[in-house]
């Protein structure tokens, strides 16, 4: 790291190569080719640069993807709303469907970063970070999201909960690349909801959740929890979805929901928060975020 | 060994055709070889807003975008848009509320609170600060210019 960067007066860039194709298949070919050296994959660069900025990260070439057509843009095939790796967290919260079909990710965009970095950051480029504390992550996992990896021999799909590995680690290989993300529709009788605290607004989670749930009458018949910033990576807590599943919803049903999130979560304590404090608010957070989520799902308030 | 980076894109409506280094930030390629320097290096690393451009119409931090990504594309800064109603309203707004004090985050607010209110009509007190929580200034506390882009938003709508 030069002494530049340590005084942070003028972070300046590193050395590296740039190259942007103009196809998938080109990008395809060139992380290919590259495949053992120190190449990265560039899109909206609102954590790339930054991080090669300030030296927490190195590399010798970007390939540049974020204009590529292809991979850009949401469509709806059947009932699942397909979004392309490099659309923008802007683009994302602009869309009708996004708004009134998938609370839980709206409100996720909503809460990231100021929104001139929303116009530049991209739903892959959140989550190919590997970052535990990635807002959409949560959200698109209790959405049931499958995302598409790509590499010049095919594709494979996983659901996004098996995408992260260990904290800025994912499941993508040498020549690989995140493409696109499948987000399945949701039910009628459903709702979700997506919560954070940051420190301040548009910060990095402290804790983040996403609940989804799905209601007969005052029974939750399907739910899926999902948490950020509290483990290696975000978390699926099936445990807690399980007790939920064929409950009647009450308030007592809420409260043993929060505190076995507590256990279903491992927090540690960084710069941010405490194990302590993270795992306190988890629980009220899961517990008001399910409440929620029954509430929109059309469910009356619980007592 | 440095390679240089072609690029053409519109800066300002003016066709511009230049070089490039790789790790030329967009910013740096305003201010250094295009001269303009009404967006401002701040914090450097997209925290601060002070280098806030318009990339095909949108606020960006042109501290954290690379000159060559921006092959292609249309920017504007502050001083492009010196004629448009809006901006000539913010910056009175912002002189007659007071909202200025040292002057440094003031074009990349105005160009950010120009680009909310053009699509935002009567937002609250609050929208404004979320819309204008990407650009710090250190001086005036931001009341005043919460004011300022208030006052244009009322007279708007």
């Amino acid at each position: 790291m030069n002494t530049q960067n340590q005084s942070n007066t003028r972070l300046l860039l590193p050395e590296f190569e740039y190259v942007k194709p103009k196809t998938k298949t080109e990008a395809l070919q060139l992380l290919d080719q590259y495949r053992d050296k120190d190449t990265r994959i560039l899109a909206g660069g609102t954590d790339l640069i930054t991080k090669m900025k300030t030296g927490a990260l190195s590399a010798s070439r970007l390939i540049h993807v974020r204009d590529i057509k292809e991979l850009s843009g949401a469509r709806q095939i059947d009932s699942a709303l397909h979004i392309g790796a490099v659309t923008t967290l802007a683009d994302l919260e602009r869309l009708p469907e996004v708004k009134s079909v998938y609370s839980a990710l709206y409100e996720a965009l909503r809460s990231m970063a100021a929104p001139a970095v929303r116009n530049m950051a991209t739903i892959g480029g959140n989550l190919c970070n590997g970052s535990p504390a990635a807002d959409t992550a949560p959200a698109l996992m209790v959405l049931g999201t499958v995302c598409t990896l790509s590499s010049l021999t095919g594709e494979r799909r996983m659901k996004l909960s098996e995408f992260f590995v260990a904290p800025g680690r994912t499941a993508l290989l040498p020549g690989e690349m995140l493409t696109e993300l499948a987000v399945e529709g949701v039910r009628p009788g459903s709702g979700s909801c997506f919560l954070k605290i940051g420190r301040v607004s548009a910060d990095i989670a402290k804790v983040n959740i996403a609940v989804y749930l799905e209601r007969d009458g005052d029974r939750i018949t399907d739910c899926r929890l999902a948490a950020g910033s509290v483990g290696p990576t975000p978390l699926l807590l099936d445990s807690v979805a399980s007790l939920l599943k064929g409950s009647r919803i009450s308030q007592q049903m809420l409260s043993e929901a929060g505190r076995m999130v507590e256990d279903a979560i491992s927090p540690i304590t960084d710069a941010r928060s405490t194990q302590e404090y993270r795992k306190a608010i988890s629980c009220i957070l899961a517990e008001e975020a399910i409440k929620a989520a029954w509430v929109r799902s059309g469910g009356e308030v619980p007592r | 060994m440095m390679e240089g980076y072609a690029i053409e894109l519109t800066v300002n409506g003016r066709r511009v055709c230049a070089e490039v280094r790789a790790d030329e930030t967009l910013l740096e390629f305003l201010r250094t070889q295009l001269r303009i320097i009404d967006a401002k290096l701040g914090c450097g690393k997209g925290d601060c807003g002070t280098c806030t451009v318009l990339l095909d119409g949108r606020p960006v931090k042109s501290c954290i975008v690379l000159a060559a990504s921006a092959d292609g594309k249309d920017v504007k800064t502050l001083s492009g848009m010196q004629e448009e109603p809006l901006i000539k309203a913010l910056q009175e707004s912002f002189v007659t509320h007071g909202a200025v004090q040292c002057g440094f985050c003031t074009p990349g607010m105005i160009l950010t609170a120009a680009s909310y209110l053009r699509e935002h009509e009567n937002p609250s007190r609050d929208d404004i600060r979320r819309a204008l929580s990407g650009n710090l200034c250190r001086c005036t506390g931001y009341k005043k210019i919460v004011d300022a882009t208030e006052a244009v938003a009322k007279r708007n709508t």
